[in-house]
């Protein structure tokens, strides 16, 4: 039965997350991941995209780009980037504290950016 | 957000004022409709991909804004849950010759009160073909929501839709007892 479910015969990139689909954090799309202490070594030893990721975020990156720049899709990023997180590997950035509604000096400091555009 | 049905032309908003080209991201979700449990110890589920585009703008030393384009169906609202989350506001973009096509989008964001929202009326050099007054009622929208037009090709125009959200959303902030 499991066979008629394949819609396509490519390998779903969640079997690389070991079927896991919930990573042990929530990882918003604007999270900042970076690598604390990039180490050689720990890069050499990481499989594929795990490696590819601990690469990328030696420049600090949000959980799209890298989902963007790696052509992984979002879901297996958060995946990977919660293990390499848990692991000790990378860290994530604190989120500002969203209590739903958006403060209003971050508005302003936006506004006053936004007016600066003129390309 | 820019939300808003397909070929509306989010992707040429976001890019008008993105730094980068638009990346086109691939979100890989459960299939809600399609999936069971089989016998096996993972179980399977369907799954389906949700394109969408993201942009960026640096607005200053240490601010970095995220612009992302999500289709207007309502069967991608589960990707919207996720995105709501940390957004300052967000903008729904419609074609006036098809505004059904932005109902889904709307009907969303009305029942999501804590992020702020403007219609954005994508016409050609930004001319509108009929009053703002029909499109708000062929829309049914609240009277205190902004219903702009703009030419998504030109940043200007982007930029003046952008500031007036962000302007709209101080007026929320500053006076809880008008959120819609």
């Amino acid at each position: 039965m499991a066979g008629s479910l394949r819609r396509s015969g490519r390998v779903r990139p969640y079997t690389l997350t070991h079927g896991r689909t919930i990573s042990r954090r929530p990882l918003l799309l604007e999270t900042l991941i970076s690598v604390p202490n990039y180490d050689p070594a720990i890069e050499r030893a990481l499989i594929a995209e795990s490696r590819e990721i601990y690469r990328l975020c030696r420049g600090t990156r949000s959980v799209i780009e890298i989902s963007a720049e790696l052509a992984i899709p979002l879901g297996v990023i958060r995946v990977l980037v919660g293990d390499l997180a848990d692991s000790g590997l990378l860290w994530v950035h604190p989120t500002a504290p969203g209590t739903g509604v958006p403060d209003q000096e971050l508005l302003e400091r936006v506004l006053l950016g936004l007016q600066t555009i003129t390309r | 957000m820019v939300a808003g049905g397909f070929g509306v032309g989010k992707t040429t908003f976001v890019r008008s004022v993105s730094e980068i080209e638009p990346v086109t991201t691939e979100a890989m979700m459960t299939d809600a409709s399609a999936d069971f449990d089989d016998l096996a110890d993972t179980p399977q589920k369907a799954t389906t991909t949700v394109a969408m585009d993201f942009g960026r703008r640096t607005l200053d030393e240490s601010l970095v804004l995220y612009l992302f384009g999500t289709p207007g169906q309502a069967r991608f609202w589960f990707l919207w849950d996720d995105l709501i989350r940390g957004a300052l506001g967000a903008i729904v973009l419609a074609d006036p010759r098809r505004l059904a096509d932005s109902f889904p989008a709307i009907e969303y964001f009305e029942n999501f009160p804590s992020v702020p929202f403007i219609v954005a009326l994508n016409c050609f050099h930004g001319i509108l073909p009929y009053r703002i007054e029909q499109v708000r009622d062929a829309l049914t929208i609240g009277p205190h929501i902004p219903v702009l037009t703009c030419d998504a090709r030109d940043t200007r125009s982007v930029q003046h839709i952008l500031v007036e959200l962000i302007r709209y959303a101080m007026t929320l902030t500053s006076s809880p007892e008008l959120v819609h």
